[in-house]
């Protein structure tokens, strides 16, 4: 037996669902534009319609196109494109856990040092000379060694009992700065050319995405969502803090774990192959939150759709600002995060 | 019945229990009461398998607490935190309905979130259904936590602290809503309170507890008089007795020299 107001009140809450449905579609066709103007844009512009066109026929709808045209796209562009939009949004949800994790709005994979480890591991192979393996394998192997190490003495400190939020922050933090002062030291020693190589890669760069490295990021991304989609409530119930969320039978320990797991695979994978890209981790989760909460079955996909638009985005941006120069992504993603962070920060301090 | 045999209890020297013994009946509600950092909501977290005891066994219907299988042990369990701070932004709604944690999916089926719904019409608060838990007040925050603990549909119901933000008439909402359906459901209830007149109201059983021992334990009207007060709180109160029988324990104002009374001065104010 329901009353009336109960019966009303789970109407209100069909619509608000519907609502951040809603609110997810609307992402998803701005990412589209998006990513059909990355392709588009480049040293041989193209049309609109002309990609949408080659896009139709990769996906087995009969179109007249162009065969420049196609070649541009498929072989060059879409993997850039696809990469850009994998990155971003692998970097968005790393963010919107780590801040779920550490029960802290500013948290990303990047501030607990991840990056910066990623980043001296590929320095390191640079200065070694790639051990004698080719640099474009050397590198990403690299830098994915080194991020997880640092993720792996965060994963020690993640399983020890009556460890909180705010020691592994501080743990990380120090991590961060560890990694930092050996990459410098790195730079340090190294010839000036090798030290401009080094420097170029921390810029970050989508150019070097192949269809392999495209697939590879892709499926990591693919089940590694697919796993924290499945802790999607108990993800939510860790945000009340974590003895409330034992009480709601969380095991804390392992999802934290698990969890850091995940963030660590994703975040080493795409930093390993397009280096360091910052910001989005931090911007994207808060701008998922305010549009839809934190309830994680919105604000997961939420996270990823925002930061794949951002990217896609920064990437469309760093073609145009100077046409015929392409600048480093993770500049123009960093440049225009601060503003953008700065309204945030304002923004909310009127409430 | 939830029973704890031999309960040892200490952070490194300091002892919370010891050798503690007690049962608690279904069908009752249990208050512990005692002072500041005794190891009251250490006692609830070593219920719930959440501290380890330096000894001894909390056993459920004769199954012994086993900590391999804690989220078995967990199960049965709704417990409620001292902590109502609410810093996450869901709907009211939203906070109730993780109560049933392991029946949530991707999809919410409309009978869970009826459930939620009505555990929050109950209490009277439906029309915070929509609200963000951030605006609201810590009481409500207090109220909504209570409608979360309540969807578990525990066997044993251990709330720390549960009206320490409410209002008189939450108060009364919350604690006679308890002590209906404990009685209804058959749950083991147990609850931390401070508040001496309203443990001594709603406890069927009351456990004072100081140094790691139970001092008393037994029916409020049975235990609760001067001398036991003053050996907990080294406060000397009066305790007297209404008319169905019920102590209730009021501390004197202990004056200070030239302090005139607040009651006299109003009354002075009245008259000119
Ligand atoms: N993790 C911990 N490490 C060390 N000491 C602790 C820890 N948790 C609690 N204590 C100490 O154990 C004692 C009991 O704490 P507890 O929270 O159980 O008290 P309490 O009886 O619930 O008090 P209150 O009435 O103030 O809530 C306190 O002295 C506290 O300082
Ligand atoms: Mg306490």
């Amino acid at each position: 037996m329901t009353t009336t107001s109960v019966a009303n009140a789970l109407s209100l809450q069909r619509r608000n669902e519907l609502r951040r449905i809603w609110i997810l579609l609307a992402l998803f066709s701005a990412l589209v534009a998006s990513f059909v103007l990355d392709i588009a844009t480049g040293p041989s512009m193209l049309g609109v319609g002309e990609v949408v066109n080659v896009l139709l026929g990769l996906i087995g709808v009969p179109v007249e196109v162009l065969p420049t045209s196609e070649v541009i796209v498929t072989g060059l562009r879409l993997p850039i494109a696809l990469m850009a939009l994998t990155v971003g949004g692998v970097l968005g949800v790393g963010g919107a856990e780590m801040q779920t994790l550490l029960n802290n709005p500013m948290a990303s994979p990047y501030t607990l040092g991840m990056a910066a480890a990623a980043g001296f591991g590929a320095a390191l192979m640079l200065y070694v000379g790639s051990l004698g393996v080719s640099a474009q394998l050397a590198v990403p192997v690299g830098a994915f060694v080194c991020c997880m190490l640092s993720a792996g003495l965060l994963f020690g400190l993640a399983m020890m009992r009556h460890i909180t939020s705010g020691q592994l922050i501080l743990a990380g933090i120090a991590l961060l700065f560890l990694f930092q002062s050996l990459l410098s030291l790195v730079q340090f020693v190294s010839s000036p050319e090798l030290s401009q190589q080094i420097l170029f890669w921390l810029f970050g760069s989508l150019t070097n995405a192949t269809w392999m490295n495209v697939g590879i990021t892709a499926s990591v991304t693919l089940v590694c969502m697919t796993l924290l989609m499945r802790d999607a409530w108990k993800l939510t119930a860790l945000r009340l803090g974590e003895a409330r969320a034992k009480s709601l039978g969380v095991n804390v320990v392992r999802l934290r774990l698990k969890t850091l797991v995940i963030v660590a695979l994703m975040t080493a994978t795409v930093t390993s192959f397009v280096g360091i890209i910052g910001f989005i981790g931090i911007v994207a989760p808060n701008i998922a939150r305010m549009l839809v909460g934190e309830d994680q079955r919105y604000f997961l996909p939420l996270s990823f759709l925002v930061g794949a638009f951002l990217l896609s985005s920064a990437s469309v941006l760093s073609k145009t600002i100077v046409p015929g120069a392409l600048f480093p992504i993770g500049i123009v993603t960093a440049i225009i995060g601060v503003p953008f962070f700065f309204w945030m920060i304002i923004a909310k301090r009127s409430h | 019945m939830l029973e704890v045999r031999d309960l040892s209890l200490a952070f490194d020297d300091l002892l919370l229990a010891d050798r503690l013994c007690f049962q608690l009946e279904a069908g009752k509600t249990h208050v512990i009461i005692g002072p500041n950092g005794t190891g009251k909501s250490s006692l609830l977290k070593a219920l719930f398998g959440d501290l380890r005891p330096q000894s001894g066994e909390v056993l459920f219907d004769g199954e012994c607490l086993d900590y391999r299988h804690v989220a078995q042990w967990r199960q049965r369990f709704s417990y409620m935190p001292q902590d109502i701070r609410l810093d996450i932004g869901l709907t009211v709604l939203e906070v109730v309905l993780l109560g049933r944690l392991g029946a949530l999916s991707l999809k919410l089926k409309d009978p869970l979130i009826e459930a939620a719904l009505e555990a929050l019409e109950q209490i009277g608060l439906l029309h915070l259904a929509y609200r963000d838990v951030r605006t609201l007040s810590g009481g409500q925050c207090q109220m909504i936590l209570f409608a979360q603990a309540l969807m578990r549909s525990p066997r044993v119901l251990m709330l720390d602290e549960p009206v320490s933000a409410l209002d008189l008439h939450f108060q009364q909402v919350l604690l006679d809503h308890l002590d209906q359906q404990t009685h209804r459901q058959h749950w083991v209830s147990v609850m931390i309170l401070h508040d001496l007149n309203l443990a001594a109201q709603y406890a069927d059983n009351l456990l004072v507890l100081k140094g790691g021992r139970l001092i008393a334990e037994g029916a409020p009207a049975a235990i609760l008089n001067p001398e036991l007060v003053r050996e907990v709180y080294g406060v000397s109160a009066e305790v007297a007795y209404d008319q169905q029988g019920i102590p209730f324990v009021r501390t004197p104002r202990r004056g200070r020299s030239g302090h005139v009374a607040p009651a006299v001065q109003a009354r002075s104010v009245l008259t000119g």
